[in-house]
């Protein structure tokens, strides 16, 4: 509670601003994960996806467990985790990244800014270079970022039996969403 | 100087993430085996909360039956039952076998859950309790028999750990409680352990096996240890199970107490178990 109330202390204090030289995080960095295929709709949420930024150089990391993504059905979790994303070998997805031109960018209250955001992107064992838009909304309150982007599941050495290939797309539309806090 | 100051910077920058520290989650051990039962035997595993699971049990006839019955293909034990998760701990189930016409249900909760990560628990612990009724007509009906004799219970501890994605292995010491036996030097309290485990053969494709051990001098003569060997084979929402058994029954006080199949005599069942899941209840996001 102390520590919840520190945090909130430092949150009104550092949004009277943002302030360049300071990192950002949060540990509630929401990603949802939506596989359409003629068959099914595959849908997943994960609420806990660690986020962290440094607005001096506009680098920032992101990470998600594999096995915090819950889906509507336990059987299709059991086999994200077991055939697919296998991830008792593989439990993290982590995105590495920078702001393209961030020195270039003033940001301002109450204003959303489209950015470029380009990075490494591991997952399944597999690293690929990645790039997406992404928009950083300033509020008087705080600062959050939302992404969308496709990701085309066979660049990560994901295979998708013939069996199943009605019921999984191969590019699955990912959802990011995060509300970052100061850090002290 | 100024290369070993970048030096330092990029190797802070490299461990971003390492500032937030270590995710604060608690991470179970899941699908230890592909579903509920290794074959006979319950496994770790439960059915998951929400989650209806509807099995379909067949045995043929022993394969030493010859080519009259066609190695067994010509007979049929069978169990239908449903098993149904109320959370991810707790899980119920009834069924119906033809082997002495017997219903029967079951309880099953998890007492501990292996897990990694905020709280490490290197096994998990699971209680069994499960109940038969048999309902064949009485031998004798001229004496006056009581309904408890058509009764048994059963009382499991099923104590496992996945050791690796591809490696599970358990032990079940169980007492099976018969309330009627048929001779005197039976005896009505049971003792076993059984011993089972699985190798993953690929993503959908698992070889088990069970062995249960009888402690000496309980059962009948002629009664033998049950060993079962068979394959996972995952198909979607299906599991279908394919096995060799010397057990004719497929619950416990059956395959436990009164297996009569010698597997050296090729007294062996060919048999299958489907299980097909549907979710009942959607777990909130």
């Amino acid at each position: 509670m102390k520590k919840h109330f520190f945090l909130i202390i430092l949150f009104i204090g550092g949004f009277t601003g943002f302030s360049f030289g300071q990192k950002y995080f949060s540990k509630t960095g929401r990603v949802h994960i939506v596989s359409e295929a003629p068959v099914e709709k595959i849908e997943a949420d994960n609420n806990n996806g660690y986020v962290i930024f440094d607005a001096a150089s506009g680098r920032f990391e992101f990470s998600v467990l594999i096995k915090g993504f819950t889906f509507q059905k336990a059987l299709m979790q059991e086999h994200f985790n077991e055939n697919y994303m296998e991830s008792d070998d593989y439990p993290k997805a982590v995105y590495k990244g920078s702001i393209a031109d961030w020195s270039t960018i003033h940001l301002m209250n109450d204003h959303v800014f489209q950015v470029n955001v380009e990075g490494q992107l591991t997952m399944h064992g597999v690293t690929k270079p990645f790039k997406c838009p992404a928009s950083i909304i300033m509020k008087s309150g705080g600062v959050s970022a939302t992404s969308s982007f496709d990701i085309a599941i066979a660049d990560f050495n994901i295979q998708i039996p013939k069996v199943v290939k009605d019921n999984i797309s191969k590019n699955v539309k990912v959802d990011v969403k995060v509300d970052l806090l100061p850090m002290k | 100087m100024a290369a070993a100051d970048g030096q330092v910077i990029a190797q802070k920058e490299q461990d971003l993430l390492s500032l937030l520290g270590r995710e604060e989650t608690t991470e179970y051990a899941a699908a230890s085996f592909k579903t509920d039962h290794v074959i006979n035997l319950h496994s770790l595993e439960n059915t998951a909360a929400g989650v209806l699971d509807i099995k379909i049990s067949h045995r043929f006839g022993f394969l030493s039956e010859g080519l009259y019955q066609l190695f067994g293909l010509d007979q049929a034990t069978i169990r239908i039952g449903a098993d149904y998760g109320i959370t991810d701990r707790l899980s119920i189930g009834v069924g119906r076998s033809s082997y002495e016409k017997s219903y029967d249900g079951f309880i099953k909760y998890k007492i501990l859950r292996q897990s990694t990560g905020l709280r490490t628990m290197p096994i998990t612990i699971a209680v069994l309790g499960t109940t038969c009724i048999e309902t064949l007509h009485w031998a004798h009906p001229e004496r006056n028999n009581l309904f408890s004799s058509r009764m048994y219970h059963v009382a499991q501890l099923i104590i496992g750990r996945k050791f690796s994605n591809g490696f599970s292995l358990q032990i079940s010491p169980t007492l099976v409680h018969r309330n009627l036996v048929e001779t005197a030097s039976e005896k009505n309290d049971v003792l076993a352990c059984g011993f089972a485990g699985r190798i993953k053969l690929n993503k959908r494709l698992s070889l088990n096996a069970e062995y249960i051990y009888l402690l000496p001098d309980q059962v009948a003569a002629g009664v033998h240890n049950s060993l079962s060997l068979g394959f996972d084979i995952e198909t979607g929402g299906h599991v279908f199970q394919l096995h060799f058994t010397n057990s004719t029954s497929m619950i416990e006080r059956g395959f436990i107490a009164e297996t009569v199949g010698d597997w050296g005599k090729g007294d062996i069942h060919l048999g299958f178990n489907i299980s097909r899941v549907f979710t009942i209840v959607k777990p909130k996001t």
